[in-house]
């Protein structure tokens, strides 16, 4: 059996009127990728921003590697293991790309003002090994070229990948990727695939908000569907995809 | 006396002025998403304007009524304050449209000195007096007085502002005004010419702060070149106790600002055992303000926002 | 090879800086006199004000219009355990730091409530805390006197090390060394160290939270930038600076009012950082000298060339440099708001939004 990594129950956020999570609960293993897939405005970018700790759930819970993480705030949660990327790229902009990799290993280091100031051994070592660690992840997502360049210069395909590396240098267990793909050309989609799969195969559990269907079929283990804030299915792909509700409720929002 | 009921008088009074140049700063809140530091110096113009007018006029040997005198003085200052109000937006805030949000503040303090320095230059660093034209009969009122005067403050933005309420909601001015507020561009796409609409907004902001600052001046019976500063600060507190970018916000936050103030000057002396003065009238209004920002940053009448991640 | 001439340039560099600043006082006192002196003194404190001013918006992006509060804290906290209002004589050594703590201790305090306020929000609401400061600086003198009221305090000690008083001159050889230039070197030694904590404090991992926090907080949250903690350091630490130049400036004046800790000096030294070029540290002590020595430099000439041309005052000299000052503002936000010497990252970020603002229009 395997073994759950993420676990929510019951989980409800509402905006005003708007229902924007309607008792929603999933399940994620270790070492698998998850999708996540729904029609527009179904609410699937609300849940990571639940599960990130940008949104506070108003009920349910959250347990995440045996911690409850319901209600914590961001830092917590990536302490914990979860890191993610944004559908609408928040690149640090006038960083340059290796200051944002940077960046994602604040968590992961600890000197303070006090170390900053006196820059005794130490911090100088932290430093250092901030600095080889984030070049190292450049490489890993194949941008290393561009380390010096500033992020609102890099071209879009970069920037995906660039978002991809600082979230990595949170050493996460669990990666969330709200749609990657977005604006990708079907080379650039397909050196992402190689891409997911390299980090799952280096022991990443992946959760992926994706609307290519194909792609979705191709990469993910399990898929859950939601719709309206609800979720209406889940499982293996080639079920979720013969569901009559899943397909209702694309055709449903086609045809709104 | 009633220490009560007059502390609520007073403080309607205050309040109703509070909530005219709330207006100002609301309604270009609204249209621009910025703060008009320099509004505080539009409403000190109208005072100082008005001022100078009467006691030109009087100093010549027109012997009209003391109403009328700060009538005409009124009909120079709104349009010169009108004016001024254009010439800062064109001036500091139209070039600056879309540039980082810490030019415009910096620009609309340098421009709030600039304004103060030539007040100075105009009518000297003294307190001026306002001219002794108006009667101070007082009313008494169940105990408490008001006078005849500060009865006709009260009533005059009451109107004023119904009609700006009317004007925002009823014209086609208003309809575009809230249009560009929304979504400038969308606006923009739909006929409407920004630019104008914005120039609209200040000019009328502007002629509701020079009627401020001439109420202002009579109430306290003086006017004075930093007399801005406070007295918009206040004002922009109302705006945000009451929802920064809503006009019925901007005029419930003056009034009820208004009324904090001269309640908790009237009784801070007895609640602090005497430790605590009324020359500690002025923190009020700042602890109004951080405590709306900290625990309702949308205000009384705003909507409720949330960052989007 | 291209490395190590840089290197041995930036060596040099420093070598003529350092001799410069060491020989600065007698070139300028044996020509311009011992009030320039004075003067370069006061510019060395608003250096410490701006650089500590320039960890909170510079750095971190937070606005804030109160940040005299903190020099106040720190002025006050030197006057009242030094000076005879309540007879208490501590030494420098102790005052000073403890003035910086209880500094950076407001700097928590009033940065805890506003966490969550940004732009201009925050702006005004500091302007409010600073504004309250002040209020109560005024009136804590009755019933009981604490601040002294509007009178401020007076006769505060002069800086005293080890049995050297930086108040009275210094006699050396056959010459005398005015309390001007004692106060000097005493500056320039913690201006010096003013400099090197915002720089490496600017090039730490602290720093780079700092930026991510300033350029997009949500993002920042999401890498796990603890936000609350990285503000209130900001807040601290920008007020520990202020604290430190706030109790120089009581020992070196030897009197302080709540008057010297108004909005203006707030709006003051906001403008030396935006004038010099925001988060440069380079870009701000230039900011800070040139607004420091320039309203001097007007004082001395406003006057007389009003008398020359025109035969007569039009305008008081005051006046006249306030508004120079407020239209330097303007001007300066209009046609070069990156400031006069700002980092080349910053310069380019100002390009690309002039570019982007061109190709919308
Ligand atoms: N901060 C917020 N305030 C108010 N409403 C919000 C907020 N965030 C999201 N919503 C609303 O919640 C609903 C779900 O939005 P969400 O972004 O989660 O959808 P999504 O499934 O990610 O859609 P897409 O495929 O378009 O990215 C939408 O109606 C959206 O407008
Ligand atoms: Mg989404």
């Amino acid at each position: 059996m395997a073994e759950a990594l993420l676990k929510i129950e019951g989980i409800h956020k509402r905006f005003g009127g708007l229902h924007a999570l309607n008792n929603v609960g999933l399940t994620i293993n270790k070492g698998e990728v998850y999708g996540l897939i729904g029609p527009n405005g179904a609410g699937k970018t609300t849940l990571f921003n639940v599960l990130t700790g940008l949104y506070q759930p108003d009920e349910g819970t959250f347990t995440f590697n045996g911690r409850d993480l319901f209600r914590a705030k961001p830092h917590v949660v990536v302490s914990a293991g979860i890191a993610r990327t944004f559908q609408n790229i928040r690149l640090f902009a006038e960083m340059t790309a290796l200051e944002n990799v940077m960046v994602g290993r604040h968590i992961r280091s600890k000197a303070g003002a006090l170390g900053a100031v006196l820059r005794n051994k130490g911090t100088m070592e932290e430093e250092r090994s901030i600095r080889s660690k984030a070049m190292e992840l450049l490489a890993y997502v194949g941008i290393a070229d561009v380390a010096e360049e500033r992020a609102r210069n890099l071209s879009y395909g970069h920037q995906r990948r660039l978002e991809i590396a600082r979230a990595l240098a949170t050493e996460p267990m669990l990666l969330a990727l709200d749609e990657p793909a977005a604006g990708m050309n079907p080379r650039e989609t397909d050196e992402l695939k190689g891409l997911m799969h390299k980090i799952r195969d280096g022991g990443v559990t992946i959760l992926l908000i994706e609307h290519d269907v194909k792609l979705m079929m191709d990469l993910c283990d399990r898929i859950a569907v939601l719709d309206y804030g609800k979720k209406i299915a889940e499982g293996v792909p080639e079920v979720v995809r013969k569901d009559p509700k899943v397909i209702e409720a694309y055709l449903g929002a086609a045809h709104a | 006396m009633d220490i009560f009921l007059q502390q609520i008088l007073n403080g309607l009074v205050l309040g109703s002025i509070y909530a005219l140049i709330a207006l100002g700063y609301t309604m270009v809140y609204g249209i621009m998403g910025l703060i008009n530091f320099a509004h505080g110096e539009v409403v000190m113009f109208g005072a100082m304007v008005t001022i100078s007018v009467i006691t030109a006029l009087t100093g010549a040997g027109v012997d009209l009524p003391g109403v009328v005198l700060v009538l005409i003085g009124l009909l120079v200052a709104i349009p010169a304050c009108m004016l001024l109000g254009y010439v800062i937006e064109r001036v500091a805030y139209r070039p600056l449209r879309g540039a980082q949000r810490l030019a415009p503040l910096i620009t609309a303090i340098g421009l709030s000195i600039v304004l103060q320095q030539v007040a100075i230059l105009i009518w000297g660093r003294n307190y001026i007096p306002f001219p002794q034209i108006l009667d101070h009969d007082t009313v008494e009122f169940f105990g408490a007085s008001i006078t005849k005067l500060q009865i006709v403050i009260i009533v005059l933005c009451i109107a004023i502002m119904a009609g700006l309420l009317m004007m925002v909601e009823r014209t086609k001015l208003g309809r575009a005004m809230r249009a560009t507020s929304q979504n400038p561009s969308v606006a923009g796409l739909m006929g409407v010419n920004v630019n104008t609409i914005i120039s609209t907004t200040f000019v009328i902001g502007s002629a509701l702060g020079a009627i401020a600052g001439v109420m202002v001046a009579t109430n306290y019976d003086q006017a004075h070149y930093y007399m801005g500063f406070m007295i918009g600060l206040k004002a922009f507190t109302a705006a945000v106790l009451g929802g920064i970018g809503n006009l019925g916000g901007a005029v419930a936050g003056g009034l009820l600002l208004g009324i904090i103030e001269s309640l908790g000057a009237g009784y801070i002396g007895t609640l602090t055992g005497g430790f605590l003065g009324s020359h500690y009238q002025d923190i009020f209004a700042f602890i109004v303000l951080i405590a709306v920002l900290i625990f309702r940053p949308s205000g009384l009448l705003g909507e409720k926002m949330a960052d989007r991640a | 090879m291209t490395k190590a001439l840089d290197t041995n340039k930036k060596v040099g560099l420093f070598l003529i800086a350092a001799v410069v600043l060491a020989v600065l006082p007698f070139i300028v006192g044996n020509t311009l006199g011992n009030s320039w002196i004075r003067i370069i003194d006061f510019a060395l404190l608003y250096v410490m004000l701006a650089l500590g001013l320039n960890i909170v918006v510079g750095f971190a992006g937070l606005l804030d219009l109160g940040f005299i509060a903190f020099y106040a804290v720190g002025a006050y906290t030197y006057a009242l355990l030094g000076s005879p209002h309540f007879g208490l004589h501590l030494p420098f050594y102790i005052t000073i730091p403890l003035g910086a703590l209880f500094a950076a201790l407001f700097g928590i305090l009033l940065g805890t409530p506003v966490l969550r306020l940004k732009g201009d929000y925050l702006a005004i609401v500091t302007l409010g805390f600073g504004e309250i400061i002040r209020i109560f600086m005024n009136n804590l003198n009755a019933p009981v006197n604490i601040t002294n009221g509007p009178q401020g305090i007076n006769l505060i000690d002069p800086i005293n090390v080890g049995g050297l008083s930086l108040g009275k001159a210094l006699q050396v050889g056959g010459t005398s060394l005015n309390s001007v230039y004692l106060y000097y070197y005493m500056f320039l030694a913690l201006t010096v160290l003013v400099v090197i904590m915002a720089w490496r404090l600017q090039h730490s991992r602290i720093g780079r939270a700092w930026v991510a926090l300033r350029e997009d907080d949500i993002a920042a949250a999401a890498m796990g930038i603890n936000i609350r903690n990285i503000k209130l350091l900001a807040f601290a630490l920008g007020a520990l600076s202020g604290g430190v130049a706030g109790g120089l400036f009581a020992s070196f004046q030897g009197f302080i009012s709540p008057e010297s800790f108004g909005l203006l000096e707030s709006i003051m030294i906001l403008a030396m950082i935006v004038l010099g070029g925001m988060g440069h540290i380079p870009g701000v002590i230039l900011g800070a000298v040139v607004l420091t020595i320039a309203p001097e430099v007007l004082r001395d000439v406003i006057g007389p060339l009003q008398m020359k041309t025109f035969g007569r005052m039009l305008i008081d000299p005051e006046n006249a440099r306030m508004l120079l000052f407020g239209l330097a503002l303007v001007v300066m936000m209009l046609v070069r708001p990156e400031g006069m010497w700002p980092s080349k990252r910053r310069k380019a970020e100002f390009e690309d939004a002039k570019e982007a603002a061109a190709q919308k229009g």
